[in-house]
């Protein structure tokens, strides 16, 4: 009788398994948590000493033009205005790509097709940034130059090379959105007599433009975020562009070109790391747009 | 169950794998050296032959730019730092701390595209061209074409050693920046009216290097300074670095060493130098 009151009173060997189990996801968990939050703090301490410890303004790191840390000029505004133009005019020339790839691959040849574009789309992904550097200053820049004039380098070199860069990511992400149109909605409007087309105008797309906007908004904080292939290609000059074909600077090309040339603790290397925050703060402002895409774009 | 303690097992053996080859560097005759990429070929070959010989040294070699040799080597993160600059000539790093071995010379030259059709310029074009002034090629007897200016990263030990020799105290206009001898050549080679420069061992047949006041740029003209663009590529310890480390250094500064290998991969012998160079540039015989 012991025995049986014994297996009955103690935790079994299934509950130990339930809690070791649990204790070892929340040790993930945990550490993992850690690892992000030291990471942001980290940034932020490094981020903040060229204000605190400098003595630098930050309206002049914001809206300044001239970029020599080494002589205490620290305008981050070209880099700043470039970061945003390679990223919105990618984003501006993929997502008419994307969505009628994505189209193609989910209403028109959902089989076959969808299937042979998928193993590209995942091509292009796997694809190492540093080759479409290298094939950007071999093709696009030249190519820039003969239509255009100057160095072939800047804005519209570094936009083309990323829009091929994010393609495949907001085309999978649109992909996902338009698959996840209920059945019944196509069924609905072919039945009241609307042509393909116009399904998929009317009733497809804007069911699923939450979804396609969340896309984009991940497409734009990877070129947002791309350092080698754009440094390869934008010429890398701290100045305020003049027109999309001058050479200009990002900030991630800014940070690439000078972390080893500068030395922890100086002025120099402050200035980068504020760069760096203003990066780590921009793609948590591209998260939370798409979390308000997410909320607010919802048909009722 | 068996597999999520197998896992954890993986997992926490990993960890104690990982941090345990970063600490103990010094017992078991680790050594690792950082710093200068234009130094790093030469240091990989050096270090891969000295660990030849000497079977119980394993020598880790890394890039990463002057700026982080020096400042790993100051905070004693690594036993060596290499250098393309003077510890001096760094902001942020007390060079009185550091000893300084100088273990080979390269020379810098100016490079242009070989259609603009420009051999030879004098210093103050040089200057002029780099400071903003003159900014079309016919003024120097070029074609009629917008001079491209190519310079290197700001802190980059290539452009410091440049712009000492070449602008003294004046700025540099604002270009382009290119953070390697590699890419600078690569797009020297293929834009038209592009200027920049490179170490000797980076002409090639693509890019046109420059003579200055009619002085070639050669290993000859460097020894004797004749050639004014040059600077040593150093490697620094701290103070008493260690047998290990000064037994490493001395080999890389023997005859055995500067006389072949440094030459083979386009650096300039120590032992040829008939002047020498400090940090503020003065040169003695």
């Amino acid at each position: 009788m012991d025995e049986i009151k014994d297996r009955l009173l103690k935790p079994s060997k299934a509950t130990h398994e339930d809690q070791r189990g649990k204790f070892i996801s929340y040790l993930s968990i945990g550490l993992i948590a850690v690892l992000v939050i030291s990471i942001l703090v980290f940034i932020t301490i490094h981020g903040l000493a060229m204000f605190t410890q400098n003595g630098m303004k930050i309206s002049d790191f914001l809206f300044k033009t001239d970029w020599n840390p080494g002589k205490k000029l620290i305008g981050a505004l070209p880099m700043i205005v470039t970061s945003f133009g390679v990223t919105l005019l990618s984003a501006l020339i993929a997502t008419p790509f994307a969505i009628a790839v994505a189209l193609f691959m989910t209403e028109f040849a959902p089989k076959r097709g969808a299937k042979f574009l998928q193993v590209i789309i995942e091509l292009l992904v796997g694809i190492p940034s540093v080759i479409y550097g290298l094939i950007g200053l071999a093709i696009v820049v030249p190519a820039v130059r003969t239509i255009y004039g100057g160095t072939g380098f800047g804005i519209l070199a570094g936009a083309i090379v990323l829009f091929v860069m994010v393609l495949p990511t907001i085309t999978s992400l649109t992909v996902d959105s338009l698959k996840a149109v209920p059945r019944h909605y196509r069924q609905a409007s072919l039945a009241l007599g609307a042509t393909r087309w116009q399904t998929i105008y009317k009733v497809i797309l804007r069911a699923a433009t939450p979804g396609i906007l969340t896309a984009v908004v991940f497409g734009m904080a990877r070129a947002f975020g791309e350092a080698l292939a754009v440094q390869m290609v934008i010429g890398n000059a701290a100045m305020l562009p003049q027109n999309l074909t001058s050479p200009s600077a990002t900030l991630t090309s800014q940070l690439t070109m000078g972390i080893g040339n500068t030395i922890m603790g100086t002025l120099p290397n402050n200035a980068l790391w504020s760069l760096a925050l203003l990066l780590l703060i921009m793609s948590l402002v591209f998260n939370l747009v798409v979390k308000l895409i997410a909320r607010k774009g919802r048909i009722k | 169950m068996k597999r999520s303690i197998t896992i954890a097992l993986s997992l926490l053996t990993l960890l104690i794998i990982v941090t345990g080859c970063g600490n103990k560097q010094s017992q078991s005759k680790k050594m690792t050296i950082v710093g200068s990429t234009a130094l790093q070929p030469l240091v990989e070959q050096v270090a891969s032959e000295y660990s030849e010989k000497n079977q119980d040294i394993s020598i880790t070699v890394q890039g990463g730019g002057s700026g982080t040799g020096l400042s790993q080597v100051q905070t004693g993160a690594v036993l060596i730092g290499n250098s393309d600059v003077f510890a001096s000539q760094a902001d942020g790093i007390d060079a009185d701390k550091l000893v300084d071995h100088e273990v080979a010379v390269v020379g810098i030259v100016p490079v242009v595209n070989p259609k603009i059709g420009v051999k030879n310029l004098t210093m103050q074009q040089l200057q002029d061209i780099f400071t903003g002034k003159i900014t079309n090629w016919k003024s120097v007897g070029g074609k009629n074409e917008e001079i491209i200016v190519i310079n290197r990263a700001q802190g980059s030990g290539t452009r410091i050693t440049f712009e000492q020799s070449v602008l003294g105290k004046k700025t540099a206009v604002k270009s382009q920046e290119q953070d390697s001898n590699g890419t600078v050549q690569q797009i020297v080679g293929s834009t038209p009216g592009a200027i920049s420069y490179v170490s000797f061992s980076y002409v090639n047949n693509k890019i046109q290097p420059l003579s200055i006041d009619g002085v070639k740029p050669n290993v000859t003209n460097v020894t004797t300074n004749a050639w004014k663009i040059w600077s040593y590529e150093h490697m620094y310890t701290r103070k008493n670095p260690g047998t290990e480390v000064d037994k490493f250094l001395k080999y890389i500064q023997s005859h055995e060493v500067q006389s072949k290998l440094v030459k083979q991969l386009g650096y300039i012998s120590i032992h040829d130098m008939k002047v020498s160079k400090d940090a503020n540039n003065h040169v003695s015989k």
